[in-house]
């Protein structure tokens, strides 16, 4: 070791393939997922002579970026993607921009054309550091094996660092070919030379939310993926917070998990598809603590008559996302745990007296529309209602106490699965919230397996959706992973069909999947175990026997078909303007062409 | 939401000068929809690490603070500062104007270069090239003066700005 305050230098030569794995493995990467083609050949040929990297062959680059999201999500560590030049870099845009959107760490590498091509429409030529600018956190483009191992490095650090994300690095072949020297990861604690986030909050701004928060006499907390990707430390501190200060806790769709579902003080998940008790919470209160959520306009709806009569506290390690959207009385830049430890001190020390008595009454407000028990939905008769479905699997999966992840794609499975499966750890939850992204839950579950190889990962899953990554059944096969794909199979695109029915007056246009494939027999066909509930009585025992099975399993649950997903707050509308079920379609009539252009 | 009085700013970015960080720039701003009215950008120190972009932009408060944080989390940006709200500052544009004429309108065009203080680099029997240094206002007002006169082609390097006084930026 050096004794040196600069990185020690191997200056004996090694391919800068070899340099690219040694990186990898002085960051700690055990596991990467990728798929070869020309302009990577050599990392390819130093990974076979090695065995510190395990290397995870799948079907299409896309699902690559999603399982590294997977593997992220669940363990807090960076995922890393290999993929070739040209259309290998170009199919993984879709999972870049996905890890982007939900501030997920990733270092994808893409091969790129030898330098001396660049520019010149080589063979599997593609502008990716152009074509990814907008689609990363922060891209390279490694044109002198001298900057090799530097930008490897510090390609992880600015992946992690502040609010988290997708980095690529684009190696030109020539570059992965010639020798290359090797230098160590800088000091954890030395500076870098441009991105330095702030990650320890202002005491002064603390003190005054504290006050706030302690005067207030309708408060909430609202917390969101950040609480998550801060580590599990966030999380524990915002169950000691919540508890200390005695107020309402909701989650945003990223955020589930972070506070326990099964708390008397959560609320629900609040947004277009949140409970009617978090919404009308975040309506009505008087003083929002939101910790690590960005003011989506899913959470907000109609912006102007968001929580119209609040005080607003906003903790993000982003400043670009405080004053965004939603102007608030009182920014904190910080992480998440560091924010929740400097609230708890103050909470303690500072002698404002809390508005206890207010705040019980609040809390019999809260109680009063929890009565409306929103969620609730009537099972009878033999058809399975897609509710049913994911509150069975959830109460099956908690009986048999194993530790459990869930992955979905995106439409109304994922909001079931957000409104009926109950998280109480953080990390055990991976969906695509900010981009939408179907076909991201079966490469997703993959990549919490591959983490946890004995945890139950479930896949819930729409008939459409789980086509759209369906060729990762065979890397499930190449490599024993026991995913269970868990398909509500209304034989919609549901959540376009529910949008039809409501806002389109009812002209459900290209939105029936037809010609569907046989899911039990396309799961015999990708040697995995095909099962079919297509009655209520068989729905329990599919579940079991799907969770029972070692391998993976498609269980392909037979749905009600023309079920909505409630409450709903229409787009345009306001959050104390939900839907809340059948019968109350007419409110959507009302939306305006304003509500109806927004997505 | 605040107001919607939309001003003008001039951001002053120092950035690492390297491949694609003005194109990081420029996407952001194309990618979220705001104005560009001029941008500037040059190697600043002495081994050409750091460069210094100047950007004219304008926008409601609440837009520009949030030009200012998107440019300050890109990660090759050192510092990001709004000159326009920092204190007084100087702003300076260098234009070459050709103006193309004969008899009167030639000896007008020259007696106004020089109450505006326009140099003549290039002149024929027929044409001027003026060059001239000054805020936007006062090239606009000369080139206003100059269309009668046989103004045929203006070429703007946009706003370069700095605080007065002491305060300076640095990495």
């Amino acid at each position: 070791m050096s004794i040196t305050a600069a990185p020690a230098a191997d200056t004996a030569l090694q391919s800068g393939a070899e340099v690219v794995l040694r990186a990898l493995k002085d960051q700690g990467v055990d596991v990467i997922f990728g798929y070869p083609g020309g302009a990577v050949l050599p990392i390819y040929d130093a990974l076979f002579q090695q065995n510190s990297i395990r290397h995870i062959l799948v079907r299409h680059e896309q699902a690559a970026v999603h399982a590294a999201e997977g593997y992220a999500r669940s363990t807090g560590k960076v995922g890393v993607v290999l993929v070739t030049s040209g259309p290998g870099a170009t199919n993984a845009v879709t999972g870049l921009v996905d890890a982007l959107m939900d501030s997920i760490p990733v270092v994808c590498l893409t091969g790129q054309v030898p330098t001396h091509l660049i520019g010149n429409d080589a063979f599997q030529e593609a502008d990716t550091t152009g074509i990814t600018r907008p689609a990363t956190k922060h891209n390279y483009l490694v044109k002198r094996s001298e900057d090799l191992a530097r930008v490897m490095h510090d390609a992880f650090y600015v992946a992690k660092s502040g609010r988290p994300g997708p980095v690529v690095i684009d190696l030109p072949k020539d570059i992965l070919i010639k020798p290359a020297p090797y230098s160590e990861a800088p000091a954890p604690n030395a500076p870098h030379r441009s991105y330095r986030p702030v990650t320890q909050p202002d005491a002064a701004r603390i003190q005054e939310a504290v006050r706030l928060l302690k005067q207030s006499q309708r408060p909430v907390i609202y917390a969101g993926g950040g609480v998550i990707n801060s580590g599990p430390e966030a999380s524990r501190l915002l169950r000691e917070f919540v508890h200390l200060t005695g107020m309402p806790c909701t989650n945003t769709l990223m955020g589930l998990g972070a506070f326990p579902a099964t708390d008397p003080q959560f609320i629900g998940m609040l947004g277009m598809h949140g409970t009617y008790e978090a919404n009308l919470t975040m309506h009505g209160c008087d003083v929002m603590f939101n910790i690590g959520a960005r003011f989506d306009d899913r959470i907000t709806g109609r912006l102007d008559a968001f929580s119209p009569g609040s005080k607003k506290i906003h903790a993000d390690i982003d400043p670009s996302s405080i004053n965004k959207n939603v102007k608030v009385e009182v920014p904190i830049v910080g992480d998440a745990a560091a924010v929740l430890a400097a609230m708890i001190e103050c909470w303690k020390s500072d002698p404002t007296p809390v508005a206890k008595e207010a705040q019980l009454g609040w809390w019999r407000q809260i109680d009063e529309w929890r009565k409306r028990d929103c969620l609730a939905y009537v099972q009878q008769g033999p058809i399975i209602k897609p509710q049913h479905a994911v509150k069975r699997l959830y109460e099956i999966t908690k009986e048999l106490g194993r530790e459990t992840f869930i992955s979905t794609e995106v439409g109304q499975h994922q909001m079931w699965a957000a409104q009926y499966f109950g998280f109480d750890k953080p990390n055990r939850w991976m969906t695509s919230g900010g981009l939408g992204t179907m076909g991201y839950g079966l490469p997703a579950a993959m990549g919490v397996q591959i983490a946890h190889p004995d945890a139950l990962c479930i896949d819930i899953a729409g008939e459409a959706s789980i086509l759209m990554n369906i060729q990762e059944m065979g890397t499930l096969a190449q490599y024993r992973l026991p995913v269970k794909v868990f398909i509500l199979n209304n034989e919609y695109m549901g959540m376009v069909r529910q949008w039809q029915e409501l806002l389109h007056g009812g002209r459900y246009s290209e939105s029936y999947s037809d010609a569907l494939p046989d899911f039990v027999k396309l799961a015999e066909a990708f040697h995995a175990r095909g099962l079919r509930a297509e009655t209520s009585d068989q729905l329990d025992d599919v579940i079991r026997e799907m969770i029972a099975h070692p391998g993976p399993v498609i269980a392909d649950i037979c749905v009600a078909k023309d079920e909505n997903c409630f409450p709903m707050i229409p787009s345009g509308a306001a959050h104390n303007d939900m839907i809340m079920g059948p019968g109350q379609e007419k409110n959507a009539a009302a939306v305006t062409d304003a509500g109806k252009v927004l997505v | 939401m605040s107001g919607t009085n939309v001003r003008t700013a001039t951001i002053a970015v120092l950035v690492e000068n390297e491949a694609g960080v003005l194109a990081r720039v420029i996407g952001l701003f194309s990618g979220r929809g705001y104005n560009i009215d001029s941008l500037t950008v040059a190697p600043v120190d002495e081994e050409g690490r750091l460069s210094r972009i100047t950007i004219v932009t304008s926008g409601t408060e609440m837009v520009i603070e949030q030009i200012k944080a998107q440019l300050d989390r890109l990660v090759p940006v050192h510092r990001v500062h709004d000159l326009t709200m920092e204190g007084p500052h100087l702003t300076r544009e260098l234009a070459l104007i050709k103006v193309v004429g004969k008899g009167e309108n030639r000896v007008e065009a020259l007696r106004l270069a020089d109450a505006f203080r326009a140099r003549v680099v290039d002149a024929t029997t027929e044409s001027f090239v003026f060059e001239m240094t000054g805020n936007a206002d006062k090239i606009d007002a000369f080139c206003g003066l100059m269309r009668p006169l046989g103004l045929k082609e203006v070429c703007r390097t946009g706003a370069v700005a700095i605080a007065r006084g002491t305060a300076h930026m640095a990495a």
